[in-house]
């Protein structure tokens, strides 16, 4: 609260008085309206090429003039976009559901409760995290070539498997277990409540923003996820979305308003649900970023 | 039998616990312990097998690091030129960023969401906007830059720029994060101190110095060895804005990791791609626990 207007207090008040004040609020805003600028104008002008027919590509312009939707008709007719959505819709959907609910359990079962055992597997999950995926992508090939996890069907369990339980989730879920009252939990015993019905009704409402946050985040790793998919997906069918962006610019490597408006259709949705969701995002990395 | 409270609270938790030990055997230490294996054979993908060889897939990386134009030796020279130049500049930049969003209120919403949106995107995405940005002549910048009378730059198409160019997509995605960071830790330093210090007559750049950069240190060590460890593993990225994802121009912009996938998935070279993965992973081991002993430094308040 007072942190933000001492902190801006003390740079002003090397000026001198209020003059001094105004103008360097208004050099602020200037550095940052231009930072935000060099932000947002990829965005834009990725936008705004896919709605320009292609002859107006080698003419600088800022807005086309004749915006078109064909470009989007084409690029949504001619390739697997639609079928790209869905895969990416159903793995992340799949990870992010797993994810909540595993490291949900674990986390609550790690703080809650006394076991032999609890502080080595504590630590054997947290090992994990210094492993990176890279070094486990050509071991997982191994795995899912012997399991048929990169053939037909198999294959959106062959994408989604490493993400199902995560390390970083079940230690964020642990901490925020930490502020739920044992004596609820004991109340709740009393009353005859099951184990699982504890967790369910007692655990998890009350650790929602936590889950909120990690689902959030979830869902977006696991949307954008490139390595792996791209390594395991045997069949065009069975791209994610950044996979068959990629593969679909070795076929269209000059048309750039093709590539620009799947680029956007890759990218539009997750701004969307970032943008409906930004408080939560923002302060979630915030907290996450702070407890690692 | 009737089960002590105690027995039946170990009974409930394994089981709780079931599914993800179960998971974390099989998907996550197991595989980790393969790779050291696969790495120590001249692995074939598709028997699953391949006979031991011992260090010499370590030995032929030892070899490659030293021939003037091979891959591996381009892809660490590369790797450690991306962590040289994209830490230190997103460090930087994301701390300028954060501390002048501390300053303002009116706004301050939109600017996060606007810094903060690159960092949502797709890095398949984020490339092709880029190459697209950066193609010479037609590309956005060659034309602000022919309105500015700048001469013209070829950015990934020469290997002089191409490292750079991609650097500053990487920064460009990346900084929205550090700068949430930064803010976060910011905002947790007590303002008591600030106003100590003015009443002692510091200001400006001191008060930046003496306290705000010193409280920051926590997290300053805990962005350093984040954005070191994914400047390490750069791969999207580099794949799809090299030509034919092959870490060009001239091999100027391949990375580790981008070798791992063309050595294990395109030669299908799975025991020296194994080995690769190994460095990569001490590497990295190495870099964290030294950043964070030599940066980890005690402050008395």
């Amino acid at each position: 609260m007072s942190t933000l207007a001492s902190s801006g207090g003390t740079l002003a008040a090397s000026g001198s008085g209020r003059l001094g004040r105004w103008g360097i609020q208004g050099a602020t805003y200037a550095l940052l309206s231009v930072g935000a600028l060099m932000m947002v104008t990829p965005f834009l002008w990725m936008l705004i090429t896919s709605f320009k027919p292609a002859p107006e590509l080698v003419e600088f312009a800022w807005l086309p003039k004749s915006p078109t939707l064909a470009n989007y008709e084409r690029v949504l007719t001619t390739s697997n976009f639609t079928r790209w959505y869905f895969n990416s819709i159903v793995v992340a959907l799949f990870s992010t559901t797993c994810v909540v609910l595993f490291d949900s359990l674990v986390g609550y079962t790690l703080c809650k409760f006394e076991f032999p055992g609890k502080n080595l597997i504590f630590l054997g999950m947290l090992a994990t995290l210094m492993v990176p995926t890279e070094m486990l992508i050509i071991p997982w090939f191994d795995m899912s070539v012997r399991w048929s996890w990169n053939t037909g069907l198999a294959q959106y369990w062959g994408i989604a498997f490493p993400g199902v339980i995560t390390a970083a989730g079940v230690f964020l879920m642990r901490q925020f277990f930490n502020g739920v009252p044992n004596d609820l939990l004991d109340a709740a015993r009393m009353d005859g409540m099951s184990e699982i019905g504890i967790w369910a009704k007692i655990g998890v409402p009350l650790t929602l923003a936590a889950m909120a946050a990690l689902a959030i985040f979830n869902f977006i790793g696991n949307w954008n996820a490139y390595l792996w998919p791209l390594i395991v997906a045997s069949e065009r069918a069975y791209y994610t979305l950044p996979v068959g962006l990629s593969f679909f610019r070795g076929e269209s490597t000059t048309e750039w308003e093709k590539i620009m408006t799947a680029a956007s259709l890759a990218s539009v949705p997750l701004l969307c649900v970032f943008l409906v969701f930004q408080r939560y995002i923002i302060a979630g990395v915030a907290l996450t970023g702070l407890k690692g | 039998m009737r089960l002590t409270l105690r027995q039946r609270q170990v009974l409930w938790a394994y089981a709780f616990l079931s599914v993800a030990l179960v998971f974390f055997v099989i998907i996550r230490w197991y595989p980790a312990l393969l790779s050291f294996n696969i790495a120590m054979r001249d692995w074939n993908t598709f028997k699953g097998s391949g006979p031991w060889v011992g260090l010499e897939n370590y030995a032929a990386i030892w070899d490659d690091m030293w021939k003037p134009r091979s891959d591996v030796r381009a892809a660490f020279t590369n790797t450690l030129g991306y962590v040289l130049y994209g830490v230190p500049a997103q460090m930087v930049l994301a701390l300028a960023v954060a501390l002048l969003l501390d300053r303002i209120r009116v706004l301050s919403t939109l600017f996060r969401v606007a810094y903060f949106a690159p960092y949502v995107t797709s890095a398949v995405a984020v490339a092709f906007v880029w190459n697209w940005l950066y193609l010479p002549q037609t590309g956005l910048l060659a034309q602000v830059f022919d309105i500015l009378r700048i001469p013209e730059q070829p950015f990934t198409k020469s290997p002089d720029q191409a490292l750079a160019s991609i650097v500053a997509v990487a920064v460009w995605q990346t900084l929205g994060y550090s700068v949430i960071i930064y803010l976060a830790g910011i905002k947790q330093i007590p303002a008591t101190y600030y106003e100590a210090a003015r009443i002692d007559g510091a200001a400006g750049a001191r008060l930046f110095r003496h306290i705000t950069l010193p409280l920051l240190n926590p997290v300053i060590v805990y962005l350093t060895v984040l954005s070191t460890i994914s400047f390490l593993r750069l791969f999207a990225l580099v794949q799809n804005m090299s030509p034919q994802g092959t870490g060009g121009p001239l091999k100027s912009t391949t990375t580790v990791v981008l070798e791992v996938y063309r050595k294990g998935f395109s030669s299908y070279d799975m025991g020296y791609a194994a080995a690769l993965t190994v460095v990569l992973f001490f590497v990295i081991l190495l870099i964290t626990v030294v950043q964070l002993r030599f940066l980890t430094r005690r402050f008395e308040y």
